[in-house]
């Protein structure tokens, strides 16, 4: 594998091709917020929290570093005006749905964003996707999928699949961000299976 | 029909077809475009034929059901060729009228001409009519001329001679060198040069490479692909297998709508007519050349648009856009270089071809060159799909095309890409068809919707109406993209409703910068466009909702 020098804050650091800017930054210790990656998924680039600024030649533009490939001698600043104004905006937006999550609050705490901004409209989600994307690429279930479109959308447990597969399961539970999945689930088990 | 093995035999074909028509024969063209069909047009046909019949005259008189003919607005359209009459909003009980004074006596039946409703002027042939004598068509204007399940119609008006050429004449290099040369952007939206798309696929590595017709035209307001699609498939085709031929690909998908059945049939037709005929599959007109296409369709959500969303529609996944900064030219479909082009992209290659670049790029502007088709909707006389040069201004479209506004109302402004486009207020009419002026002024084409607003409009309940379409047709994935358009959705539903905040403008524009920087797909970076556009020319009436 090709090793690549970039620099990230100020640091030279060495990453190897095909990596990810999340990966260069973590392997650095640099440390970028995400709420939707999980080192054992395919990247998502849902929540886009993990946005930073890049310089290739000259220019600048903002990226999500989760999917970002690493590129030879560019520059990554994870922190701007620019990035943080996204960031806090971005959790406000969140905030109006679990406005609860520690995880949430403590993000929120760092970019100054207003847990009460937005009308509160509890779904008990964020939409990060770790317990679709965990039961389907780590336990190639598919037991909890997306369902819908836009704000509609949410999750769902298919309840032929749960039935079998969740209760010896339930590895999910500690991925979510807001944990609340399992209130969804617990919900949904007793709908389904009363 | 025996296959077509050489260019020569295509020639042949083509001779043989022609030389079986008499020009001079009567033939009635009926459209059967979206609108028409939506008026009625069954009866009118069913009512030919039947008339036909009783008169004896199936020998004398083709009838020919067609695609649209544009005119959606004074449908169902009815042409006479030889002559070349034009009948507008035909009935059944005109039906038998027609036939024994036009017909027969070669007499124009006045009240079924067109009027001019300012003028009181009339014009009997479609030449005369204002709505088609100032457009420049050379992409619609076969629609009458062809029954879109009838592939002789189409070699009839010299339909594949483009192929034959690029086939037999010209190396895939040249083919794609005659693409870049006529400098033909991007029809979908993006006006992102083709050619220099094309080439990133031809050279990219991969084992495959996939060639697309985007022809999901989510766009409301936005009927211009339907319309050469449905009417003229081969056209479209024809385009697409060129296009592979200069990319080298052997596998092509047709994305289309499971919604307009009528559009699905005739490319079905179209398809298997083009096989028979050694058009389309193995060897192709005996070049050796093998090319396959398959039909696919969306699942009924605006974003599977979207091409990285619409690639992974095809391949059996949900249509969400993909997170990868990874062109699709160079890893699309299967990750293999795939070249997606829409509807009316592909429509142009042929004529491209056939004519060559120094003929396409001496049509338009310096930087938007051939013609665009256009959707006219909104506050319109004429409402109806057009093609126009670039170049051609607003104010020609709206009035000398469009026939200005209904009812007597001034125009306040013209809204362009429907709702992740922009509106511009009347004093930009003079601005030309082009795709950096207009994106520029903050109204970007789009695909070509172009819809006329009046004085009554409300530019907050109109931007309100895109939001809350997009609301639930974004797939949902991003933060920016799903929370952004809720939230702005919402405010604009409290200064719509009067229930503004003084601070709503200032959280608008904020929300609307987020979502426009840090979304993940088109949608969401330009879902805010029209309430930019709004706030950058209207912004007064945002204020006045909310003091």
């Amino acid at each position: 594998m090709k090793e690549i020098l970039l620099q990230i804050d100020g640091r030279q650091v060495k990453a190897t091709e095909g990596m990810t800017l999340l990966e260069a930054a973590q392997s650095a210790d640099i440390f970028i917020p995400t709420l939707c990656h999980h080192e054992k998924l395919e990247p998502y680039g849902g929540c886009r929290l993990c946005i930073v600024e890049v310089e290739v030649n000259g220019w600048t533009k903002l990226v999500v570093s989760c999917v970002y490939p690493v590129e030879e001698n560019i520059i990554v600043r994870t922190r701007s005006e620019k990035v943080d104004k996204i960031r806090k905006m971005i959790l406000e937006l969140l905030l109006a749905h679990a406005p609860d999550s520690l995880q949430l609050q403590a993000f929120a705490k760092e970019y100054g964003a207003d847990r009460d901004r937005f009308e509160k409209e509890a779904s008990f989600c964020i939409h990060c996707g770790l317990c679709v994307r965990y039961c389907a690429e780590v336990k190639k279930k598919h037991a909890v999928g997306f369902v819908n479109s836009g704000a509609r959308r949410e999750i769902s447990f298919i309840p032929e699949i749960a039935a079998k597969e969740c209760n010896d399961c339930k590895e999910c539970f500690e991925l979510c961000p807001t944990s609340y999945l399992q209130a969804v689930f617990v919900l949904t088990e007793a709908l389904a299976f009363p | 029909m025996p296959r077509i093995n050489s260019a020569a035999e295509l020639e042949e074909r083509r001779s043989g077809i022609l030389s079986k028509r008499d020009p001079d024969k009567t033939c009635i063209s009926i459209c059967s475009g979206m609108g028409c069909h939506g008026l009625g047009n069954d009866r009118v046909i069913s009512a030919f034929e039947e008339e036909i019949n009783k008169q004896n005259l199936k020998t004398k008189v083709d009838i020919r059901v067609t695609g649209c003919h544009g005119f959606c607005e004074k449908g169902p359209i009815v042409v006479i060729y030889p002559e070349e009459i034009c009948y507008m909003e035909v009935t059944p009980e005109d039906v038998p009228e027609i036939i024994s004074q036009t017909v027969l006596e070669k007499k124009v039946i006045d009240r079924l001409i067109y009027t001019d409703p300012n003028t009181g002027e009339k014009a009997a042939h479609q030449s005369e009519i204002p709505f088609y004598k100032n457009q420049t068509q050379y992409l619609i204007s076969y629609n009458p001329k062809i029954d879109p399940t009838s592939i002789d119609d189409y070699l009839a008006n010299g339909g594949y001679s483009g192929l034959s050429k690029a086939l037999f004449e010209m190396s895939p290099e040249q083919v794609l060198e005659e693409v870049k040369k006529a400098n033909l952007r991007g029809r979908g939206g993006g006006g992102f040069p083709a050619g220099r798309k094309w080439e990133t696929a031809r050279n990219a590595p991969g084992k495959d490479k996939y060639v697309i017709v985007n022809g999901h035209e989510g766009e409301p307001g936005a009927y211009m692909d339907r319309a050469i699609f449905t009417g003229n498939p081969h056209l479209v085709l024809e385009g697409l297998i060129i296009g592979a031929y200069a990319i080298g690909s052997h596998q092509g998908f047709i994305y289309t709508r499971h919604d307009t059945p009528q559009l699905k049939k005739n490319i079905d037709i179209a398809l298997a007519k083009a096989t028979e005929y050694g058009l389309l599959g193995e060897n192709i007109l005996g070049s050796g050349f093998n090319f396959n296409v398959e039909v696919h369709f969306d699942v009924g959500i605006f974003v599977s648009g979207e091409s990285s969303a619409l690639m992974s529609s095809i391949e059996g996944k949900n249509p969400e856009p993909r997170p990868k900064y990874i062109r699709t030219s160079v890893r699309g479909v299967w990750d293999m270089p795939t070249n997606l082009n829409n509807v009316e992209t592909w429509a142009n290659v042929s004529q491209i071809i056939n004519k060559g670049a120094e003929w396409y790029t001496s049509i338009g502007t310096e930087k938007s060159k051939g013609t665009k088709l256009i959707s006219l909707s909104g506050n319109i006389v004429n409402t109806g799909v057009v093609e126009v040069p670039f170049g051609t201004t607003l104010r020609e479209l709206v009035y000398d095309i469009g026939g200005g506004v209904p009812n007597g109302k001034k125009l306040k402004a013209i809204h362009f890409g429907g709702p992740m486009g922009g509106s511009i207020p009347e004093e930009f009419l003079d601005t030309p068809l082009d795709f950096d002026e207009l994106a520029k002024l903050g109204a970007p084409i789009g695909a070509g919707g172009l819809l006329v607003l009046d004085e009554d409009t409300n530019m907050v309940e109109k931007t309100r109406f895109f939001l809350d379409f997009l609301v639930n047709e974004s797939c949902g994935k991003c933060v920016p993209c799903r929370e952004g358009i809720r939230q702005m959705a919402k405010i604009l539903t409290n200064i719509s409703e009067g229930n503004g905040k003084e601070g709503d403008i200032e959280l608008l524009e904020e929300i609307a910068e987020v979502a426009g920087t840090a979304s993940l797909c088109a949608l969401g970076k330009t879902a805010s466009d029209p309430l930019l556009s709004s706030l950058r020319y209207f912004r007064d009436e945002y204020e006045a909702r909310i003091k």
